[in-house]
């Protein structure tokens, strides 16, 4: 009889044990997975987080520059930031605010990116 | 004496996923209990023809929200036994360690819901705080609370630093602290005994014959548990199951929570034997062949079926989840019990309808 009620007591004497969310936020671990960001000015379009990634969710379109995923289709493990061959995609602490509409993000590039096997320019 | 009878479920508040029991009733004993499936089956098996084998990984992981990290592992551990790949020991012990932190916070989500299916609200928000702690680890050293993602073929994707280590040894500790004060409760109270002593009982042979798997099964005296088989680094490790007698659904309750101080013991060795080196292995080529791998989850050992044909979308991925060979005992169980104890019975074995599913 009555074994829970030193756990009742000590809750009481206690701090809550939950946080007034949103008012008083945890800060994120150094490791957590959050959303996807890339730096469309670093990305060579180059297409393999699109091959690699197992939601099927990122497009690229090397022609016209375009970079885009589908947030919502996401499922934020990451691989797609580690095959990244320019380094320009990044896996961020954070994750997405809620939203209230489902869009796709789309990034374009300034211009087509030259490939790397062009021999340079000579004059 | 009129017969009812009386649809449990698909939704019910005891019911954490949509299983269906058609209950037949004399009066308040059952005596009969017809259970149906099918209301969260996503055909996760058939994705192997559009996925290649190594995005397959983040797949199997989503079959199941709480053993996630278990199915990873038994899906690269049957595709590194067929192409040959030898996982670097340092991976084989990480994959232990994050096992068995899984393997602890479905326990004590299980513990919390028990105690919720009786009615012991206060006792069931106890364990999910201590939960909480579990799932801090998991997100600090992976990345993720539940779904980890660690598993690749080859070895894992994530290393502990010395201080992580640290980390979880401490709060560890705490939560053994913790579980300690709520074993008198969970044990010893009158309320708690009084609804699961002698209910739902199995004898050993029937839970044998039914072919039942992990806690439900050892709750009845069979000792068997798939980390027998010593798969990953289990051959290092000492280990023995945690095996009661009674058969009956405190009996499952005692193997669970003990289960619990197992695997803080099992992370606390294998964080001691942690060798240094490589986490994974370069994987060349692809799979050809077929193979069967079985892992122990937190409701008992689950088992795949690999065929592949040296391509890079398998042939064909069979998985038998622990739940599906413990629905059988709820027949058995079932006809007899009062229906106030239908709650307490079906939560007994822990049901995981999205694994049974896909």
């Amino acid at each position: 009889m009555f074994t829970m009620t030193s756990t009742i007591l000590r809750n009481l004497l206690k701090e809550p044990a939950t946080r007034r969310y949103p008012a008083s936020v945890r800060p994120s671990f150094e490791a957590a997975r959050g959303e996807i960001r890339n730096d469309i000015h670093v990305c060579t379009f180059c297409g393999v987080c699109a091959v690699k990634c197992p939601s099927q969710c990122i497009t690229v379109d090397r022609k016209a520059a375009d970079w885009s995923y589908d947030p919502s289709a996401c499922v934020q493990c990451g691989v797609c930031a580690e095959v990244c061959t320019s380094g320009s995609l990044q896996q961020a602490r954070d994750y997405r605010k809620p939203v209230r509409k489902k869009e796709l993000v789309v990034l374009k590039g300034a211009t087509t990116p030259p490939k790397h096997s062009d021999p340079p320019v000579t004059g | 004496m009129t017969r009812t009878i009386i649809p449990f479920g698909p939704q019910h508040p005891v019911l954490p996923e949509p299983i269906h029991l058609m209950l037949t009733l004399d009066d308040e004993v059952i005596t009969e209990a017809v259970p149906a499936f099918g209301f969260v089956h996503r055909g996760l098996e058939k994705l192997v023809e559009i996925r290649d084998f190594h995005q397959m990984i983040y797949v199997v992981e989503r079959i199941c929200g709480i053993c996630s990290m278990l199915h990873a592992m038994c899906y690269c551990q049957g595709i590194e036994e067929m192409m040959g790949i030898e996982t670097p020991p340092r991976a084989r012990f990480l994959r232990v360690i994050w096992s068995e932190l899984h393997r602890m916070h479905s326990h004590l989500l299980w513990l919390g819901l028990f105690a919720d299916s009786f009615g012991f609200e206060s006792l069931f928000m106890q364990f999910w705080k201590i939960r909480e702690k579990i799932l801090d680890i998991d997100e600090a050293t992976t990345g993720n609370r539940i779904i980890v993602s660690v598993n690749v073929i080859g070895g894992v994707r994530k290393d502990l630093t010395l201080e992580q280590t640290r980390g979880i040894l401490s709060e560890l500790k705490s939560v053994e602290t913790e579980l300690k004060r709520l074993e008198t409760t969970i044990l010893n109270d009158y309320t708690v005994q009084n609804r699961t002593v002698g209910k739902g009982v199995l004898t050993a042979k029937q839970a044998y014959e039914l072919g039942l798997v992990g806690p439900t099964l050892r709750a009845s005296g069979v000792m068997q548990d798939a980390r027998m088989l010593k798969y990953a680094a289990f051959d290092d490790i000492a280990f023995t199951p945690v095996v009661e007698t009674d058969g009956d659904c405190y009996a499952r309750c005692k193997v669970r929570f003990r289960e619990v101080f197992q695997s803080i013991d099992l992370i606390r060795q294998a964080i001691g034997k942690l060798p240094n080196g490589e986490i994974a292995v370069k994987v060349k080529g692809r799979p050809d062949g077929e193979v069967t791998s079985r892992v122990e989850q937190p409701r008992g050992e689950v088992f795949y079926y690999i065929r592949a044909n040296g391509t890079k979308h398998l042939e064909r991925l069979r998985v038998r989840t622990p739940t599906f060979a413990n629905v059988p005992a709820l027949l058995t169980m079932l006809p007899g019990a009062g229906l106030s104890d239908v709650p307490v019975i079906v939560l007994s074995i822990d049901p995981c309808i999205s694994c049974t599913e896909r």
